[in-house]
């Protein structure tokens, strides 16, 4: 919470004696207040003003990691809505791994879970956490799928069984990787002890807002803090609401029990249900989900919602204007003109790519937007397109004198030609995707 | 530590518009749908009135799309060229809370059809089922003009949802929406300046605020849904915050864009990361319901049975936990 200047010089020793290089300690209190100076400037702060300025300096809503070298960071959110700011932390997917399934099927899914990687618009994108339920009460099977999930992949990993003495073993497999622990009854001082002095982090279940309060509580004053708040619920409208709730009171009230990330296993009839009710909780506020069952085209859609509702919105993402090669091309390959968005980017060099000849592709500074934002916007026009195209001297790069551009603005070719002397414009096909089959009816150089 | 709920007190309200008419008010509908009235951000059940639901239509054509999904022909193959019968099969089969008529076809580079044939078309479905209609139109502002009014004139007294008008091409249209008493949908490019400036232009030629519905432009999942997932949450939150000029209920059509883009029809064999299509295809048009539905979407024109089934019953359960709030 953010304290006023008088609140904080309420807590100074209201001396005026000048050590802190400040005349009074009121202008001191000031300075602290617009975080121009530091508590640890005055010699004579106590004890109490140390850790109330130390909690107010906290964020409304805590980091928490899980994992090794790779981490997952969730939570530090500061805002309700997107546009006001920006999401920093991206939702984290959990895939489940059941331990009844047995040791060779969980191995092969393991594996083939670490390996799924999917790029989208120049970024990565993969599962993030494996959460092992102890569904087989098998002491072995738990342990070994512990094992197996840690030897085989760096991802970082959420335990959920209800023996502690299973538990305790399960955490100790997993020391120095920051795993976290979901617990499902209300939270005792056997847990406490487990995760005191430890970076394990715990995922905290309730039914009711005061129950979740009277954990976490009990949880900050035994010194753990790295917390999850699991709200139980099965309605996914309640779900919505509490999550809304939570964040408010963190963001807005400075609730400090509420102040941390929030967390749903999705529970679901299908799979499409499946998607529907994650797709949900990922833009409203969950920080983990965790998803029954591995499916590569729900991760696909999930993964692009994601990269979605967490892009800065303040910046589209965008590529750098300039002339990119695709394949090997030669002074004698086409050329083809397109913005610098980059989803239009992505998609564009992929499709040329795709058809399998080289290319040249200019990628005009449209201002990160798409073809036609950018055209009707006039960034993407004759004039500007063919000033880019002196700026960057493609003349003498190139042989070829024909260029495509994209088939949406077929009505700015012959106001490119005018201030392009000496060029042929060809106007191409209008979705990227029949870029293969355009390649082959047209002569393009 | 005790904990209260806080709660946010809004002055704005949500305009209320219905769409349809029963005999009674001069229509053939057998009901008709009524969006809107929430005073409080969508599914915020606990500070605010939310009385209806959002709806959930699903759409028929004039003409058969010419990139229609496979598996979408799948279900309806059979009917995809006989917009009557389809509109019955997504009413009796799927659960359709409205059926929207795309007269794609009229467009002068897409068929040409003339305003006659499509009012017949649209006759065809008034008579094959009796739910509410949405008209569904495109962007040949000298065109549509012509086959709005025609569409208006013969089903006057029907109460449809006219789709759509933009601010260079309104009047015709929404003349004609106030002549023969429709409601009407008022779109603009993603743009909360632009949405207004629409409704207040709508609004100085008397139109009845009550029909008014706003398109905020729907883009797809990855493909510029970040931009109308805010514009959407900036709109409502402007509405409930008193500006109404913003507080109408606002339609979305994950249908028509997610279909049209690769992730949908891309089969599995050449991208074997995007996963199985016969899921995707539904999955890509649930999470871009999904998402704008929590900011703020009354009326959703969905094309995958499946998907609609889906989104359908999410919106029902969310409206369950209205009980105990
Ligand atoms: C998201 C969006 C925005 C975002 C911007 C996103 C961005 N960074 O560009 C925002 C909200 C900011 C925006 C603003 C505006 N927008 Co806008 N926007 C869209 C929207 C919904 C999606 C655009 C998109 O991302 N497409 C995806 C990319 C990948 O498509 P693309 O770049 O065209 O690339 C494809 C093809 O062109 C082709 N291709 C690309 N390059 C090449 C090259 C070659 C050689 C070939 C062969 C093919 C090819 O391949 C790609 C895939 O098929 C469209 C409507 C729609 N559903 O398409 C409207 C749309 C483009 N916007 C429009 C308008 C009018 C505007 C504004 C002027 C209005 C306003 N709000 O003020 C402003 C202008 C911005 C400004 N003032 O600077 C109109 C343009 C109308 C027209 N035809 O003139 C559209 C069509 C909406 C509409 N129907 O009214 N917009
Ligand atoms: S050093 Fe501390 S006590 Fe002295 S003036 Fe500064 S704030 Fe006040």
């Amino acid at each position: 919470m953010a304290l006023s200047g008088l609140d904080i010089f309420k807590l100074l020793p209201k001396t005026n004696c000048g050590d802190c290089n400040v005349p009074t300690c009121m202008a001191f209190a000031m300075k602290l207040a617009q975080k121009k100076a530091d508590l640890s400037e005055c010699p004579h702060a106590s004890e109490e003003a140390k850790v109330t300025l130390g909690a107010a300096s906290e964020p409304p809503i805590r980091l928490v990691k899980i994992g090794g070298t790779n981490a997952l960071e969730v939570g530090n959110e500061t805002v309700m809505f997107r546009h006001e700011k920006t999401f920093f932390h991206p939702t984290g997917v959990a895939i489940e791994l059941r331990t009844s399934e047995g040791e060779e099927k969980l191995l092969s899914k393991i594996k083939e879970i670490e390996g799924y990687n999917v790029e989208r618009v120049g970024e990565e994108l993969s599962a993030d956490l494996f959460f092992i339920s102890h569904d087989s009460k098998n002491k072995e099977d738990f342990l070994k799928t512990v094992v197996l999930a840690k030897e085989n992949s760096a991802k970082g990993i959420i335990l959920d069984c209800s023996d502690e003495e299973i538990l305790r073993e399960g955490i100790e497999l997993l020391k120095d990787t920051c795993p976290a622990v979901l617990l499902k009854n209300e939270l005792s001082d056997k847990n406490i002890e487990l995760t005191q002095n430890s970076d394990v982090s715990l995922i905290l279940t309730a039914k009711s807002y005061d129950d979740l309060a009277k954990q976490t509580e009990k949880a900050r004053n035994s010194g753990v803090n790295n917390l999850i708040l699991n709200l139980e619920n099965q309605n996914i409208g309640n779900q919505l609401q509490h999550n809304a709730i939570l964040r408010r009171s963190a963001l807005k009230k400075y609730f400090k029990p509420f102040g941390y990330p929030l967390f749903t296993y999705i529970h679901a009839e299908s799979e499409l249900d499946m998607l529907a009710r994650a797709s949900a909780l990922l833009c409203k506020y969950d920080s983990i989900i965790v998803l029954p069952k591995y499916d590569k085209a729900m991760l696909y859609t999930l993964f692009t919602l994601r990269q979605n509702i967490y892009t800065d919105p303040q910046k589209p993402i965008q590529v750098d204007p300039k002339v990119y090669p695709i394949g090997e091309p030669t002074p004698e390959s086409p050329v083809f003109v397109t913005t610098n968005f980059s989803l239009t980017y992505f998609i564009v060099s992929g499709e040329i790519e795709n058809s399998g000849i080289s290319a040249h592709l200019v990628v005009a500074d449209a201002e990160g937007q798409s073809v036609l934002t950018a055209w009707a916007a006039g960034k993407f026009v004759g004039e500007t397109i063919a000033k880019f195209i002196k700026d960057i001297k493609l003349e003498q790069q190139v042989k070829t004198r024909k260029i495509v551009i994209p088939g949406l603005v077929s009505q700015i070719s012959g106001d490119l030609e005018d201030n392009l002397p000496g060029w042929e414009v060809i106007v191409g096909c209008q979705e990227a995707s029949d870029i293969p089959s355009f390649v082959k009816s047209v002569k393009l150089t | 530590m005790n904990f209260e709920i806080p709660k946010e007190v809004n002055t704005g309200k949500v305009a209320e518009v219905t769409i349809g008419a029963t005999s009674e008010q001069g229509g053939t509908r057998s009901h008709t749908v009524t969006i809107g009235g929430s005073t409080s951000l969508p599914f915020h059940f606990f500070e605010g009135q939310h009385p209806h639901r959002p709806a959930v239509a699903m759409e028929v054509f004039d003409k058969t799309p010419k990139k229609y999904l496979d598996s979408l022909m799948d279900y309806f193959g059979d009917v995809i060229d006989k917009p009557g019968e389809m509109a019955k099969k997504c009413v009796d089969e799927y659960g359709a809370e409205l059926i929207s008529v795309r007269l794609e076809g009229t467009h002068p580079e897409k068929g040409d059809k003339s305003a006659e044939e499509a009012a017949e078309t649209v006759q065809q479905v008034l008579e094959s089922v009796r739910v509410p209609l949405i008209i569904s139109g495109h962007s040949h502002f000298e065109k549509i003009n012509k086959v709005m009014k025609k569409v208006c004139e013969v089903t006057e007294g029907e109460n449809c949802l006219i789709n759509y008008v933009e601010t260079d091409n309104y009047k015709t249209i929404a003349a004609a929406c106030i002549a023969y008493k429709h409601t009407l949908v008022a779109q603009s490019p993603i743009d909360v300046n632009l949405a207004k400036q629409l409704n207040i232009l709508l609004t100085d030629m008397n139109f009845p605020p009550e029909r008014i519905v706003m398109d905020p432009l729907t883009s797809t999942l990855g493909y510029g849904l970040e931009y109308t997932y805010s514009i959407m949450e900036r709109i409502r939150n402007d509405g409930l915050a008193g500006d109404k000029m913003l507080a109408f209920p606002m339609l979305i059509n994950p249908g028509y864009e997610s279909f049209r883009v690769k992730e949908t029809w891309a089969p599995e064999k050449e991208y074997p990361d995007w996963g199985n299509l016969e899921q995707r295809a539904a999955y890509w048009e649930i999470a871009t319901a999904m998402s704008l539905l929590l900011t703020g979407t009354e009326l959703l024109i969905m094309y995958h049975p499946r998907a609609f089934e889906v989104v359908k019953n999410k919106i029902i359960e969310m409206y369950e936990s209205k009980k105990e709030s």
